[in-house]
C-alpha cells in the first residue's frame, strides 16, 4: 500500500517517489535545479536531532535540506517499504 | 577572446583555472568555495585568451546572487567551458542543456573523471558529443589529466541547434541522455559511503565530530608548539639575538634609533616580547609567535577543506547555528575565521541573505579570534596557567552564543535554511593541501608581517611624541574603573586596531595582575576589528551595517570586559 508522507515523517533509510512539494516558485526553483522534483526517486539518509536537517540521495547525490524545507516535501512510500531499495 | 568556465558548485572549475592560467587560487572540496570570480589569461597556440572562473551555479534560472553574477556574466563571454562533474552526470546536465540554449559556442569539460571509472561509472563520451552537439574532453583537473586536449579542442566550440524547451522536457532529455551513455557496474556499499553516512548520523555524527575538533585542536597546538619550541625560537634566541645586541651596541642604548629598531634593553638585555623594537620585536611576533600557529592552522585546515567533512559538520550544527539566527552553512565562514577574520567574512558570501551576513560578520569578528590572536593568548596568557586560557575562551564562547540570541531577536529578516549539496569524501592529495598552505602563509608574510611592523614604529613614535598620555587620559575613566586595567593598556586596545597580535604583545610589560591580563585578552578580542578586517567589512556590509556592527562590538566588549572584572574572585 502506497501512502504519502513528508520528508520529516519518512524514516531514515526509506525510499520514495517525491511527490510534490509546497512552496511559492523560489522554493520549488531550488529544489529544482538539485534534481529534487516531482517523480524523483529519493532515500532518506539521516536526520540529525530535533529540528534538525534531513539528508537525502538523489541521483547518486546528497543533499541536505533544512527541517523547514523537508516539512514542505511530500513522498510517495510504500507502507511497509522500511530499509533498503 | 573571453573564455568562461561555468559549471555547478563543487566540479572543479577553480583547479582548471589553475591549470591554465598558473594563478594559484584557494581551492577546496565543498560547494561554494569561491565566492568572487577570478580573471586571468592563457594561450592557444600563442594567442592571449581571457580566462573567467564563474561561481558555481545549478541553473541560469537566477534565482539567487551567484546566479544573477553568472548569467550576467555570460553576456560577456566568446566561448563557454561547461565544466561537469563526471561521477554526477545528471546533476550537471540541466546547466549544460539551459547553457546550449543561450547559444554560446560551447564545449564541456567533463572533470573528475578519474573518479568516475575508480567508481564504476562509465561514459560513452563519443555518445555525450554527439548527443550534445559539442566537444567533449575527459578531464583531472587536479592532476592535469586531460587539460591540454581541452584547450586544443576550445577553437571547435560550437553552437548546437537546440531548440529551447519547457523545464519537463529537458527533464525528460536527461533521463534519455543519461540512459545512453552511462553504465554503472559494481555498485557495493564501499568503506567511504558507511563512513560518509556515520559522519551524519545524528548521535555517531556528533560523536565523530567532537573527535575530530579535538584532534585537530590537539594537532595544531602540538606543531604550533613544537615549531616554536624546537624551530624559531632556538632561532631567534641564539642566532638572531647576538647579532642584534651587537647592532645594538653599535647604536648606542638610549639613542633614538636603538629605541624603534631595538627598543628597550631589560636588564642589558633583549626581551623579544617586550623590548618593542622593529627588528626585535616586529619581527618576533609574526614570526616568532604567529607564524608557527597559522602553518599549523591551515594544515589541518587544508585537509578538512579537501576531504569534505565541512559541509557534514554543517549539517551536524545546523540546529545551534538557527539559535544564533543563522543556518548550519554559516560554520563555514566561522571556520575560516579561526585562521584569519578576512577570509571568513568574504566566505560569508555563501549565505543567503542580508541578515545572515550581518549576524554571521559581527559573531565572526567578535567571538571568533585569528590564529594571531590565539597564538598570542596561548603564549602570553597560558603562560599563566591553562585555566585562564580557559576562562579566555569560555567567555568568548558565551559572548558568542548569547550576542547570537540576541542578534536573532533584534534583526529583522527572513531566515534561509539549509540547502546544500554534501560533496564525497576524497582523500586530500599533499600536493594541493601543501599547495594551499604555502599560498595561505605568503599571504600572511606579505600582508601581516607589513602592518605588524608599522604598529610597532607607530607605536614607538607615538610614544616619542607623547602622544599617548592624551588618549590614556581620555579613556582613563572606561579603562580603569570598569575594567580594571591600568591606563596604558589604551594603547594597547588603540593598537589592536592595526593588529591584534601586537596588541597583546603590548599587555605583557605593564606588569598586569592575572586577572587584568584576562580581561585585556577578552577585551581586545571582541573591542574593534583590525584593520584588515574593518575594511572587508566595511565592503562586505556597506558602512551602515558595518557602523551598526561596530555599535554592537563596543558595547558588548565594554560590557563583557566590567562583567569579568566585577565578577573575579578576590
Amino acid at each position: 500500500m502506497v501512502e504519502s508522507v513528508d520528508l520529516v515523517q519518512m524514516q531514515t533509510g526509506q525510499s520514495g517517489v517525491l511527490a510534490f512539494v509546497e512552496g511559492g516558485k523560489g522554493v520549488t526553483c531550488k529544489l529544482d535545479a538539485l534534481g529534487i522534483r516531482p517523480g524523483s526517486s529519493v532515500t532518506k539518509i539521516s536526520h540529525a536531532l530535533g529540528r534538525g536537517p534531513v539528508v537525502l540521495r538523489v541521483n547518486g547525490t546528497d543533499v541536505a535540506l533544512g527541517f523547514g524545507m523537508a516539512k514542505k516535501i511530500r513522498v510517495c512510500v510504500s507502507r511497509n517499504g522500511g530499509g533498503k531499495p | 577572446m573571453r573564455v568562461l568556465l561555468v559549471g555547478n558548485p563543487n566540479v572543479g572549475k577553480s583547479v582548471i583555472f589553475s591549470r591554465l592560467t598558473g594563478i594559484q587560487v584557494v581551492v577546496s572540496n565543498y560547494p561554494g568555495s569561491t565566492v568572487e570570480f577570478k580573471q586571468g589569461f592563457f594561450k592557444i597556440d600563442e594567442a592571449k585568451c581571457e580566462i573567467v572562473d564563474v561561481p558555481g551555479v545549478y541553473s541560469l534560472e537566477a534565482t539567487n546572487e551567484a546566479e544573477e553574477v553568472a548569467v550576467r556574466m555570460l553576456e560577456k563571454g566568446d566561448v563557454v567551458i561547461c565544466v561537469m562533474d563526471a561521477t554526477r552526470l545528471e546533476r550537471g546536465l540541466p546547466l549544460a542543456l539551459q547553457l546550449l540554449e543561450r547559444r554560446k559556442p560551447m564545449l564541456v569539460a567533463l572533470n573528475i573523471y578519474d573518479e568516475a571509472l575508480h567508481r564504476g561509472i562509465h561514459l560513452d563520451v563519443e555518445a555525450l558529443e554527439s548527443i550534445l552537439g559539442v566537444p567533449v574532453v575527459p578531464t583531472v583537473a587536479v592532476t592535469g589529466e586531460g587539460i591540454k586536449e581541452l584547450v586544443s579542442r576550445i577553437p571547435r566550440a560550437r553552437v548546437p541547434a537546440v531548440p529551447e524547451v519547457a523545464a519537463e522536457e529537458r527533464w525528460q532529455r536527461i533521463g534519455q541522455i543519461v540512459a545512453s551513455v552511462q553504465t554503472i557496474t559494481h555498485r557495493h556499499h564501499s568503506l567511504r559511503e558507511r563512513l560518509e553516512d556515520f559522519s551524519i548520523h545524528p548521535v555517531g555524527g556528533i560523536l565523530l565530530a567532537a573527535l575530530i575538533i579535538a584532534a585537530a585542536f590537539v594537532f595544531v597546538r602540538t606543531l604550533g608548539e613544537g615549531l616554536i619550541e624546537y624551530g624559531v625560537e632556538p632561532l631567534f634566541e641564539d642566532l638572531y639575538k647576538p647579532v642584534l645586541l651587537r647592532l645594538g651596541d653599535a647604536l648606542g642604548d638610549g639613542t633614538l634609533l636603538h629605541e624603534i629598531l631595538i627598543g628597550k634593553r631589560i636588564d642589558g638585555d633583549i626581551n623579544f616580547v617586550e623590548s618593542f623594537g622593529l627588528l626585535s620585536t616586529g619581527l618576533f611576533v609574526p614570526l616568532g609567535m604567529v607564524l608557527p600557529y597559522i602553518l599549523s592552522f591551515y594544515l589541518v585546515l587544508g585537509f578538512l577543506e579537501d576531504s569534505g567533512y565541512l559541509p557534514r559538520l554543517a549539517v551536524l550544527v545546523d540546529g545551534l547555528m538557527h539559535r544564533v539566527g543563522l543556518h548550519g552553512y554559516a560554520m563555514i565562514p566561522t571556520i575560516l575565521g579561526i585562521g584569519c577574520n578576512v577570509p571568513g567574512i568574504l566566505a560569508t558570501r555563501i549565505l543567503e541573505s542580508r541578515r545572515e551576513r550581518f549576524i554571521a560578520c559581527t559573531l565572526i569578528s567578535i567571538g571568533v579570534p585569528c590564529a594571531a590572536l590565539h597564538a598570542m593568548i596561548f603564549g602570553l596568557v597560558g603562560e599563566r596557567g591553562v585555566q585562564f586560557v580557559l576562562i579566555v575562551y569560555g567567555t568568548l564562547f558565551l559572548v558568542w552564543v548569547s550576542l547570537g540570541l540576541f542578534l536573532n531577536a533584534l534583526v529583522k529578516g527572513f531566515a534561509p535554511e539549509l540547502f546544500i549539496e554534501i560533496p564525497p569524501y576524497r582523500r586530500p592529495l599533499p600536493s594541493v593541501v601543501l599547495k594551499k598552505l604555502w599560498m595561505r602563509l605568503k599571504g600572511f608574510l606579505k600582508e601581516a608581517v607589513p602592518i605588524v611592523l608599522l604598529g610597532v614604529l607607530l607605536v614607538n613614535l607615538l610614544h616619542v611624541a607623547g602622544a599617548f598620555n592624551t588618549v590614556a587620559r581620555v579613556c582613563a575613566p572606561i579603562v580603569s574603573r570598569l575594567l580594571g586595567l591600568p591606563q596604558d593598556a589604551v594603547v594597547a586596545l588603540v593598537i589592536g586596531f592595526l593588529r591584534k597580535d601586537v596588541a597583546v604583545g603590548m599587555l605583557v610589560p605593564l606588569n598586569l595582575t592575572d586577572k587584568q591580563m584576562v580581561v585585556g585578552s577578552v577585551v581586545l578580542a571582541m573591542f574593534f576589528p583590525c584593520i584588515a578586517t574593518f575594511v572587508v567589512m566595511m565592503r562586505e556590509l556597506g558602512w551602515r551595517d558595518m557602523l551598526k556592527s561596530v555599535v554592537v562590538m563596543v558595547c558588548f566588549s565594554i560590557l563583557v570586559g566590567t562583567a569579568l572584572n566585577g565578577l573575579w574572585p578576590a
